[in-house]
């Protein structure tokens, strides 16, 4: 068993080792002799372990009795089941589990490491292939090309190979319907006025329309249009589009560039809530620094700066939404974004309307 | 098949119940031939081997654990008003996915316990697989004959993370619905096709009413197919090759030394399967996995700060944040020819993960390339013994972790209190020198390692016996290793750089100097086993067990001392 003359497997004579060969090395020893265990000579000591096999495995029944009674003994639609309820059945049905498992588990691998045989063994390995094997499936193979003909007849095979070829691509069309042609649906939101009615600003998420008036300086408020929470069909499509952030500051502070000075009323703006990087919401306003931060990839906007990007992955600054005062002094969108919100795609640029540099 | 048909050759009458079984079914199917192959089939055994049986066992478990919650789950993207027993989302108007979702949490016995075992298995799943490749590339088990094993446990891998990221989408919370956002951003970022990508698979625009049933589709039905195909491939695979053993007296490429089958390496690995499901049981009871209830149902506007998505997909997401959106004022995003390339969110994305899996599956026919070694392998090297292939691993392992790092860059800064910008700024930096830092230590470890080995077989073991001698000198008394300890320190292949050969029109061509300069960049530095002559000469000077000998030593070692 296991005693080679040379365990060296340095032998192949192959350019990699050359060199090694020429100093002599260790002989393998061959396997080391077999250690007795104390089951093996105490019987005293296997009787002890046969009975801790036997324990572990009657753990394992109580884990199973425990999984059952938490199971049936504990009423979770009853009238005084609360949240406590839940967690108590969910920690003992997994202590059950867990004892019933690991009382199997740990008891066969006992068993298996103090009372069975752990006597080490050496098998020969045979090759992955036979030379006659080889041989015979090489002439095989040469036997079914040559019946075929194919290697005669090059038309049947050409026209072949173009059918093969071509034949994948009603599997490929028949996708098509999966959605729709994008067009430039991302490029119009809800805010664009509805026959020539401007939309209202409201509060995210009861509707609840903005005054002038309550954007004290320093607030923010989450944004969604008005009419967002009456849409029957696509309101989570509208409104991971519309969402906006309003926010009041010292009109002093903030600089718009020409073009953009009447897009703001008294220091109140409104920005996309959607982040220009991957589209999660910019959620983070820290008052103090006029900062806009987006928690996922922590995208930094300068409010000041018309949100340009100060920090983070994003490259573009988030777009504005051009607000001012209805006659009833609430806050109005005077139109829809100039440029599509959110993350960038490769039509953008075709549905920005002003350039924004 | 021919027993059946001899009826009155000698009978063997099976004298057990199980023995008559067994010749029940041999006699329709011819098991016993497959019994003789598997029965005693030996298998070596080393704690390192129990990582890919881990992944196996937690795929059990998905699979049982999942199948329960098929029976309750409702892909549906329909509004609903949620009605169950959790009282703080009463009526809050939610997708029939995320209800159900809840349903199964608070109003299916067992249905929480079983939510969160099929989460932490999953969790434990890619670990598995993840962690069994890094002990398969450490000890270089993917050298011939085993390079297409290779290859499928790394498919195995990426199915193993889209089957993570199919499930976890699935309740449509808050958090995995930010997640889709996210992807959808990403996609969006593909040039030409990303838009139209997008709007087909969300059938729309984002996020749409049909994403969640699709992508129960993909996890529950061809991705969990894809993997047991390639778990089949995989396993099959183990038995043509026969497993893999560590080096060792006795242990050579010609031979398999371990247990048989049965009955012990079956009781070991058969009893530790119960061990796996215990073991995701007990997670299960006591650590909180995605409590979508405290998400809430999925809303484009909110977002919790500190969010992280599943780990696995966690490089990714960090690769994201670490890549800078504007340099000074200069735009990453470009636009040529009045198209978008959106450089900030399409490399962080592909490249990183690109460069990895490519230089992952590649890499076996690339050590073979340069060493020309094309030999079976059935031995494994220690870690140790191939230095620079242990630190090419660790170089990897590290870029790896610095992107893992940065998708927790948040939670870094708020932990211990530094300027998340900072964090980033290092990591960024970290990121290109990690790599080159973990490569030299790497490798200047394994060499230390190898010459401490070297050192122990020459001279043997401290016994931690400090001797004084007459003229005043303390040494520390060596005992010698028996041989069979000796031969795992000694046997092992240290090659030497290949100096480039020419070809049959006898040119040395430009491919085969590359491949002469990463032999040398492989192999120079290297130590070599201790041969039985230089132990000879060791004895001969130095120090022996007997104290007495030691002093007749100690005169000479002084003028030969190094």
């Amino acid at each position: 068993m296991g005693n080679h003359s040379d365990g060296s497997p340095n032998h192949s004579g192959t350019v990699a080792t050359a060199g090694q060969n020429e100093v002599e090395k260790f002989q393998d020893p061959g396997i080391p002799p077999h250690r007795l265990r104390l089951a093996d000579t105490d019987p005293r000591a296997a009787k002890k372990a046969e009975r801790q096999v036997a324990l572990l495995f009657g753990v394992s029944v109580v884990g199973t009795l425990i999984f059952l009674v938490a199971y049936f003994a504990i009423d979770l639609g009853g009238p005084d089941s609360s949240i406590a309820t839940i967690r108590l059945q969910n920690a003992l049905l997994g202590i059950g589990t867990a004892f019933a498992m690991l009382g199997i588990g740990t008891g066969i691998v006992h068993w298996a490491k103090a009372l069975m045989p752990d006597h080490e063994v050496s098998e020969e390995r045979h090759a992955i292939r036979t030379e006659d094997d080889r041989q015979a499936a090489v002439r095989i193979v040469d036997d079914i090309v040559e019946e075929t003909g194919i290697k005669r007849r090059p038309l049947i095979r050409n026209t072949l190979l173009g059918a093969v070829a071509l034949a994948p691509l009603p599997a490929l069309a028949i996708f098509g319907d999966l959605g729709p042609r994008p067009d430039d649906k991302l490029a119009h939101t809800m805010w664009a006025p509805e026959d020539g009615k401007l939309k209202r600003l409201t509060r995210d998420p009861d509707g609840t329309p903005i005054k002038a008036a309550d954007v004290t300086l320093g607030s923010a408020f989450h944004v969604i249009p008005e009419g967002l929470n009456e849409l029957s069909e696509g309101k989570l499509n509208e409104k991971a589009k519309s969402v906006v952030l309003l926010m009041r500051l010292n009109p002093e502070e903030l600089h718009p560039s020409p073009g953009r000075e009447d897009w703001g009323y008294n220091g109140i703006v409104a920005y996309s809530k959607i982040c220009t990087h991957v589209g999660c919401p910019v959620a983070l306003y820290e008052q103090q620094t006029h900062h806009l931060l987006c928690p996922c990839h922590q995208s930094t906007f300068d409010l000041t700066q018309e949100c340009k990007v100060i920090f983070g992955p994003a490259s573009r600054p988030l777009p504005q939404l051009p607000i001012s005062v209805d006659a009833e002094g609430y806050l109005v969108a005077t139109s829809d974004f100039h440029e599509p919100v959110g993350p960038s795609y490769w039509e953008r640029e075709q549905h920005v309307l002003i350039p924004n540099s | 098949m021919s027993s059946s048909l001899t009826p009155d050759a000698p009978v063997f009458v099976a004298k057990t119940s199980g023995g008559r079984i067994t010749d029940f079914v041999d006699q329709r199917v011819g098991g016993s031939g497959i019994l003789r192959e598997f029965g005693r089939k030996v298998f070596p055994d080393h704690w390192s081997f129990m990582f890919g049986e881990v992944a196996l066992y937690s795929f059990v478990i998905l699979l049982l654990s999942g199948t329960f919650l098929t029976f309750f789950f409702d892909p549906s993207m329909a509004e609903t008003h949620y009605a169950g027993s959790y009282t703080p989302l009463k009526n809050v108007e939610m997708s029939v996915a995320y209800s159900s979702s809840l349903n199964i949490s608070f109003d299916i016995r067992g249905g929480l316990f079983m939510r969160q075992v099929h989460h932490w298995a999953a969790l434990l799943f890619v670990a598995s697989v993840a962690v069994h490749m890094l002990r398969v590339f450490f000890t270089g088990a993917f050298r011939k004959p085993r390079e297409m094993n290779w290859v499928v446990g790394g498919v195995l891998l990426i199915l193993a993370m889209a089957a993570g990221f199919t499930g976890y989408s699935l309740p449509d919370d808050l958090l995995s619905g930010n997640g889709l956002r996210i992807i959808d951003g990403v996609i969006k970022s593909i040039p030409v096709i990303g838009t139209y990508i997008s709007f087909f698979l969300f059938g729309g625009e984002f996020p749409g009413t049909m994403i969640i049933s699709r992508l129960y589709t993909l996890h529950i039905l061809l991705v969990p197919a894809l993997i047991l195909l390639m778990i089949v491939m995989h396993l099959f695979m183990v038995v043509v090759h026969k497993h893999t053993q560590y080096p060792g007296p006795g242990r050579n490429d010609g031979n398999v030394v371990g247990y048989p089958l049965g009955p012990v390496y079956a009781a070991k690995a058969g009893g530790f399967f119960f061990i796996v499901f215990g073991v995701v049981a007990i997670m299960a009871a006591f650590f909180t996995i995605n409590p979508i209830w405290n998400y809430g149902p999925y809303d484009p506007s909110p977002v919790s700060a500190g969010t992280q998505p599943d780990w696995y997909i966690g490089f990714v997401d960090g690769a994201l944040r670490l890549m800078p959106g504007t340099i000074g004022d200069w735009k990453v995003e470009q636009i040529w020819f009045g198209h978008v390339f959106t450089f900030n969110v399409l490399l962080p994305a592909l490249v990183p993960a690109g460069i990895l899996f490519t230089v992952m599956f590649a890499y076996p026919w690339i050590e073979r390339w340069i060493t020309k070694d094309d030999r079976e392998h059935h031995v494994l090297d220690r870690p140790r013994n191939a230095p620079t292939r242990t630190a090419i691993g660790m170089a990897g392992f590290v870029w790896y972790c610095v992107m893992w790092a940065a998708a927790g860059s948040d939670l870094i800064a708020t932990h211990f209190h530094v300027a998340l910008n900072d964090v980033t700024y290092w990591l960024r930096a970290l990121f290109f020198i990690g790599p080159v830092i973990a490569f030299i230590v790497t490798k200047r470890v394994a060499l230390a390692l190898q010459r401490k080995d070297r050192e122990i077989a020459l001279h043997g073991r401290e016994t931690g016996r400090i001797v004084r001698l007459p003229h005043g000198e303390f040494i520390e008394v060596h005992a010698p290793l028996d041989e069979y300890k000796r031969y795992r320190l000694v046997g092992f292949e240290s090659p030497e750089p290949l100096p480039a050969v020419p070809n049959e029109h006898g040119v040395v061509d430009r491919k085969e100097k590359r491949r002469a300069a990463l032999s040398r960049w492989f192999f120079e530095d290297r130590v070599a086993p201790a041969t039985p002559a230089e132990l000879e000469a060791a004895h001969g000077h130095h120090a022996a067990p007997e104290p007495i000998e030691t002093i007749e030593a100690a005169e000479s070692r002084k003028t030969l001392s190094h």
